[in-house]
């Protein structure tokens, strides 16, 4: 870099003269399009916070369906999104089935959701299992390519199921979890759906890093993500092995539709897509590989939509969560915490 | 498949000897078969109100034999939408229109429903002189430059081709203004505008917003919902922080409406009213809704369905008697009308003289534009040079029980 005149001239007046600094430096900090009105009104910045959260999570559960997939088999699992889909559509088929609606007993809503909880997330991961091994286990030799089209494909199946059963437009479901404020904290108050979110959604992520990391099966999953050929030269039956992953993941993928269908009330056929966009954008962002890094792609996520709409416009929202995730992958091409897969890859 | 083909040929052998053979200056006996095509969603969530279009045309056809002064009517029913996307699509109603042009016995062209969808057709027909009556278009550019964006609408009919396009619902810009007056009618002071970033919200919360100014209603802000957001919580926030009594939004169900009354019954509270425009005056919005929709106030550039009187109860009842069992949604009505201006408008063109195809389509144009005093089955009308119809009838509805109900005439006192 060669120097000429101009840049010192303009570092030179700027201290030459402090007040031309002060004026701007404010005007500054006001002018960031999020931070300034969120210093302005702090709860009213704390109650998006919570918005951005709760939706967080519930990306960070999808994203991790994405990531777990992608580790084991290095396959984006377009159809895990539509999984999720179906998770919805159980969760309103089972509230309409049981004829719950408003108002209808406490006891009777509880046992109905745990339920539904359990019988969704089997589901699911049966669907999801049942993918893998019919669309790509026989195409596990061929071309990534051809998988990839498999995804795709089987993402359309589940979504034109998805059409048939629940009709082209959103179907309600009921509120079935007060959303009536039940206790306030800096302002911000939290009411019983949203807790129900965080009751769900926290402890399957928990309860899934802990199996990856703790047990048996976790161990085999890993070493089958780190070199399947040496895993299974090892014993480890890596068809069994990837069948539990996508089991898993189809699980998660299920718990975040019962959440979602009670959460925002609704199911739609076409919930696949947008979900499924975030949160593989989401586990790209945290580093597709690594679970820690999924989930906390999807509360970043879920955070800088939510300030978005706050405070700048909900129709850049695309393009401001996928000009972060440039930004990131340009400076850390492996996401936020993604350096072993980074490596390998 | 040969044996079709040969079928074919002979078919059109045989249909092109009897057109040729049909001597000029017969008024009463066969003079050929004319072509009458609609372009409406047929899938997706329009379903419903196009499904009765669909049904009310079909009426109007069937009441008249199925000839206008012995021309045999050939009426196809085309889809502008597709399952996957479950509204209209650019691509099917380009398609449809370019189909239209190829066809050579096409007279008139009914459609479309959504005026996003119109804006790609009416050049395309415009270009080849062909007529295009519109059931449910609402959006002001497409024939007047009030409420319009820039060019409008002036592109849509390029070359000085004659202008070919006319509807029969009153546009935005009296629907957006009923809206409003409705809105400060129900006593609101402070109104939040929302719309779905689409040409027809959009469009119809402009004219809102353009009146609330006129008639000192206070609006906060206008702020978008873009239909392809998963949820509107934080956008919902907002709006409470801002503390309106009325939310007013410009949109249609299939922009995921359901979920934004949602959000915002959420956030509001049951106080804050909700008002919507005729892009949510279906059973779709309500199912999607659920209980948020109770008590959103729509507006409906028509009369209303179950308290129709004088002409409108006979449609009613003719068609209730042709298809039992089933029920009439808003546009029901306005499929039937537009069938009836246009056979209506091709009779006359054919007793002056049309006598092949092209003479019909340009004497058509300028007997629809001519339409002076209609008595049609919502009252009597004009069409003008525009395209627009002078007919003002504005219905105000809100939302009880889960149903439609009758609230307020906003026609404007004449």
């Amino acid at each position: 870099m060669h120097h000429d005149g101009a840049p010192v001239s303009i570092l030179f007046r700027i201290v030459a003269n402090p007040l031309e600094l002060r004026g701007p430096s404010v005007d500054i900090v006001n002018s960031v399009p999020i931070l300034g009105p969120c210093l302005a009104d702090l709860s009213q910045c704390a109650e998006a916070f919570k918005i951005g959260l709760f939706n967080g999570l519930i990306i960070a559960l999808i994203a991790i369906g994405y990531t777990l997939v992608y580790g084991i088999l290095q396959l984006i699992n377009f159809a895990n999104g539509d999984v999720f889909m179906v998770g919805t559509m159980l969760t309103w088929i089972g509230v309409s089935f049981m004829g719950l609606r408003e108002g209808s007993p406490a006891s009777l809503v509880i046992v109905t959701l745990v339920v539904l909880l359990v019988a969704t997330m089997l589901i699911t991961a049966g669907l999801n299992a049942s993918i893998e091994r019919l669309a790509y286990r026989p195409l596990r030799n061929a071309p990534t390519l051809a998988t990839l089209i498999s995804a795709i494909g089987m993402s359309f199946i589940l979504q034109n199921v998805g059409q048939a059963i629940i009709g082209p437009s959103p179907r309600s479901v009921p509120q079935l979890l007060s959303n009536k404020p039940l206790f306030e904290i800096g302002g911000v108050s939290f009411a019983l759906n949203e807790l129900f979110v965080a009751v769900i959604t926290i402890p399957l992520l928990v309860g899934l890093t802990w199996f990856v990391q703790k047990t048996r099966q976790g161990k085999a999953m890993r070493a089958t993500a780190q070199d399947r050929e040496a895993a299974g030269l090892m014993g480890i039956n890596t068809n069994r092995t990837i069948s539990l992953t996508f089991l898993l993941a189809g699980a998660l993928a299920g718990g975040a539709g019962l959440v979602v269908a009670l959460y925002y009330g609704q199911t739609w056929w076409f919930y696949g897509f947008p979900f499924g966009l975030l949160a593989f954008t989401a586990a790209v962002l945290g580093g597709i590989g690594n679970l820690t890094g999924a989930a906390l792609g999807g509360i970043v996520l879920g955070l800088i939509r939510a300030l978005n709409e706050r405070y700048v416009d909900p129709r850049w929202t695309d393009v401001v969560v996928f000009s972060i995730l440039i930004i990131v992958l340009v400076f850390r091409p492996t996401g936020i915490l993604g350096e072993k897969i980074g490596e390998r890859a | 498949m040969k044996v079709t083909k040969l079928g074919a040929i002979v078919a059109s052998a045989v249909f092109v000897f009897a057109a040729c053979s049909t001597s000029p200056g017969t008024s009463a006996g066969d003079k050929g078969t004319i072509d009458i095509w609609s372009s409406l969603p047929r899938q997706g969530s329009s379903k419903g109100q196009t499904d009765t279009i669909v049904n009310a045309i079909k009426l109007k056809i069937d009441q008249l034999g199925g000839k206008v002064d012995g021309w045999t009517i050939s009426y196809t029913d085309q889809d502008d939408s597709t399952a996957a996307a479950g509204k209209w699509t650019p691509e099917k109603e380009t398609d449809n229109a370019t189909k239209a042009v190829a066809d050579k016995n096409l007279v008139a062209y009914i459609g479309t429903f959504n005026s996003g969808a119109a804006k790609l057709s009416i050049p395309t027909l415009c270009t080849a002189g062909i007529p295009m009556i519109s059931p449910a278009n609402t959006y002001p550019g497409l024939t007047v430059t009030l409420g319009a964006e820039a060019g409008e609408p002036e592109k849509y009919y390029p070359g000085g081709c004659k202008h070919n396009y006319f509807r029969v619902v009153p546009n935005d810009n009296l629907q957006g203004g009923a809206g409003a007056r409705y809105a400060q009618s129900l006593g609101a002071t402070k109104a939040y505008l929302l719309d779905d970033t689409e040409l027809y919200g959009k469009g119809i919360a402009d004219v809102f917003e353009k009146t609330a100014k006129d008639i000192s209603l206070q609006v906060l802000a206008h702020d978008q919902a873009p239909g392809k957001s998963t949820d509107f919580k934080a956008l919902a926030a907002k709006i409470k922080a801002a503390g309106p009594d009325l939310v007013y939004y410009g949109g249609i169900t299939q922009n995921n409406a359901g979920q934004l009354w949602k959000d915002l019954r959420d956030a509001l509270g049951p106080d804050v009213k909700l008002m919507g425009p005729d892009g949510i005056y279906e059973n779709a919005f309500i199912e999607a809704a659920g209980a948020a929709a109770e008590g959103t106030y729509i507006t409906f550039g028509g009369p209303d369905p179950d308290n129709y009187t004088g002409d409108a109860a006979k449609f009613k009842a003719d068609y209730i008697a042709k298809y039992p069992g089933s029920s009439l949604e808003g546009y029901s009505i306005y499929g039937y009308e537009a069938a009836n201006v246009l056979l209506s408008a091709i009779e006359k063109a054919s007793k002056a003289g049309a006598k092949d195809v092209t003479a019909l389509r340009s004497a058509t144009i300028d007997n629809l534009a001519a339409t002076k005093d209609f008595k049609g089955v919502i009252g009597t009308f004009s069409l003008d040079a525009s395209g627009d119809t002078n007919s003002q009838t504005f219905t105000g509805f809100k939302v009880v029980s889960g149903k439609f109900a009758f609230d307020k005439d906003l026609t404007p006192a004449k």
